[in-house]
């Protein structure tokens, strides 16, 4: 790769969502601003390996972007005979323009709106902030391109038309929306780390950008513990990616994984945070207790030696803020591990959860330590059809075909 | 400033006389809330969906037909405009009124002036 395309796509990941922030601020038009933002690149991508790189490329950037964008509301103006909206994206009165960060964190609640549909959520963060194309987008989805640019386009309508605030949310109700910015990110981190359909196992593309976007969040709203509960909790999960797959595509799970293919850095990095939470005394929310649960078991060399107790408590504490029966079912697998799993077994039979593949496979794996194949097999059976991922599927079916009885 | 329309979509309710005193109750207060802010632009209760006619002007001769004009389990039982800066304060409001009224309420912006 030349050292101009090098700079242009290290731009692209650093520059980008604060770009297109800043323009939609400017310009109160998210549409001005996907475009004017991509004009820019398209412009560096042509010009800088003839003309070499720019003193200021992001400086650079910026003006170009903001030439294109006016460039378009007069041919706008132009063609439709009049003044374009002044501003539709509203922000109450106008404040002086702040520093870039404070547009991108704006963006960032933008795009996260509870008002718009979770898909379009996710298309449009993946898209204004992430910097991916439609076709990216479409492809790490299974979905037609078609229908990644009509969500993208219905979405930016509705935040126009119905006139949805480009503002930080007020100090009430911040806490409400910071979940549901994170919200969006773990699904898309999730779909990524473990996809529910199709046949390539881990997008990594999907994870690695929502990384990307919360370690963004965090240096954005470097205070707020949730935010750095999931920053810790996916940069813990992903440490495992390499190790959670067999060569033949098998899913290799936690308890069998060669730990010493997990990404130290990675794993020190998470375990970081983690420390810096603790450290704060405050109460951790779900994120934190999930990345301090990631945390043990990422300290143990071996699974055998996993501090099941510390595990136990940490679920303990998310029951009691979170009493839903996926957490209930986590912490009786880890109650497993630690007592009885008989007495394990009957708190997991009296979940409702009968629909959700996990609970299938808690139960088989419960039945086959208690000596009882037949049920064990029967139970693999439901998980396997529950499964959506092929690499579970292939190993509930080893899993299966190995008991004895 | 937007305009938004709040408007209440129910199924036929089942309320006990206490119970619909009670809402009543909160709506009026909420009413009252609204009213006192600059929010309030007008809101009413309709009645129901039996006391509809619908007029067709659209032919040569005007029409007129009983009832409401989509026949369906939810219908409109009552709305409010309001006045709202942006979205997230008229979802604010909406949530209230939601909760005074005990069913959702949808928020749709109206067209600005051209």
């Amino acid at each position: 790769m030349t050292q101009a395309a090098t700079v242009v796509e290290r731009l692209h990941q650093e520059a980008w969502p604060h770009l297109v922030a800043s323009l939609a601020r400017r310009f109160g038009d998210l549409d001005v601003a996907e475009e004017a933002a991509g004009e820019a690149f398209l412009t560096a991508v042509e010009r800088w390996p003839v003309d070499g790189v720019p003193p200021n490329p992001t400086g650079w950037l910026f003006t170009t972007a903001q030439r294109k964008a006016i460039d378009r509301i007069r041919r706008e103006a132009k063609r439709e005979a009049k003044q374009v909206a002044a501003s539709t994206i509203h922000g109450g009165t106008p404040e002086p323009t702040g520093p870039v960060e404070d547009d991108t964190l704006r963006l960032m609640f933008v795009c996260c709106h509870p008002a718009l549909s979770i898909e379009a959520r996710t298309a449009l963060t993946l898209r204004l902030l992430g910097g991916l194309s439609v076709a990216e987008i479409a492809h790490a989805y299974l979905v037609p391109e078609t229908t990644v640019a009509q969500r993208i386009t219905r979405a930016k309508s509705k935040i126009k038309t119905a006139r949805i605030p480009f503002r930080v949310p007020s100090a009430q109700d911040i806490t409400e929306r910071v979940q549901g910015v994170l919200g969006v990110l773990y699904l898309v981190f999730n779909e990524g780390y473990l996809a529910s359909s199709g046949d390539d196992p881990i997008r990594a593309d999907l994870s690695v950008e929502a990384i990307r976007l919360a370690r963004l969040l965090r240096r954005l709203l470097p205070a707020d513990g949730e935010v750095a509960g999931l920053l810790a909790l996916m940069l813990l999960t992903e440490a495992r990616r390499e190790a959670r797959l067999a060569p033949d595509g098998t899913l290799v799970t936690l308890a069998d994984q060669d730990r010493t293919r997990w990404s130290r850095q990675l794993v020190s990095e998470g375990h970081a945070l983690v420390r810096e939470r603790l450290a704060t005394g405050e109460p951790p929310g779900p994120y934190q207790l999930q990345a301090a649960i990631n945390a043990v078991h990422t300290s143990a060399a071996r699974f055998e030696e996993t501090d099941w107790s510390q595990v136990v408590s940490l679920y303990d504490h998310m029951v009691a803020i979170q009493p839903s029966p996926i957490v209930r079912l986590n912490r009786a697998v880890a109650r497993a591990e630690l007592h009885d799993p008989a007495q394990a077994l009957a708190e997991i039979d009296a979940l409702d959860l009968d629909g959700y593949h996990a609970w299938h496979v808690a139960r088989a794996e419960l039945l086959r330590r208690l000596g009882r194949p037949e049920e064990a097999r029967i139970a693999y059976e439901r998980a396997i059809r529950l499964a959506g991922n092929p690499a579970e599927a292939a190993h509930l079916a080893g899993r299966r075909d190995g008991l004895v009885g | 400033m937007t305009q938004y329309l709040l408007s209440v979509h129910h199924a036929e309710l089942s309320y006990t006389e206490e119970q619909s005193q009670e809402i009543f109750a909160a709506v009026d207060a909420f009413n009252a809330e609204l009213q006192a802010s600059s929010a309030w632009v007008f809101a009413g209760g309709l009645e129901g969906p039996e006391s509809a006619t619908v007029v067709d002007g659209t032919g040569s001769a005007v029409t007129m037909t009983d009832g409401p004009y989509v026949e369906t389990k939810e219908h409109l039982g009552g709305f409010w405009v309001i006045d709202a800066p942006d979205l997230d304060a008229a979802l604010e409001i909406a949530a209230r009124g939601s909760k005074a009224c005990a069913v959702p309420v949808e928020v749709r912006p109206f067209q600005s002036a051209p």
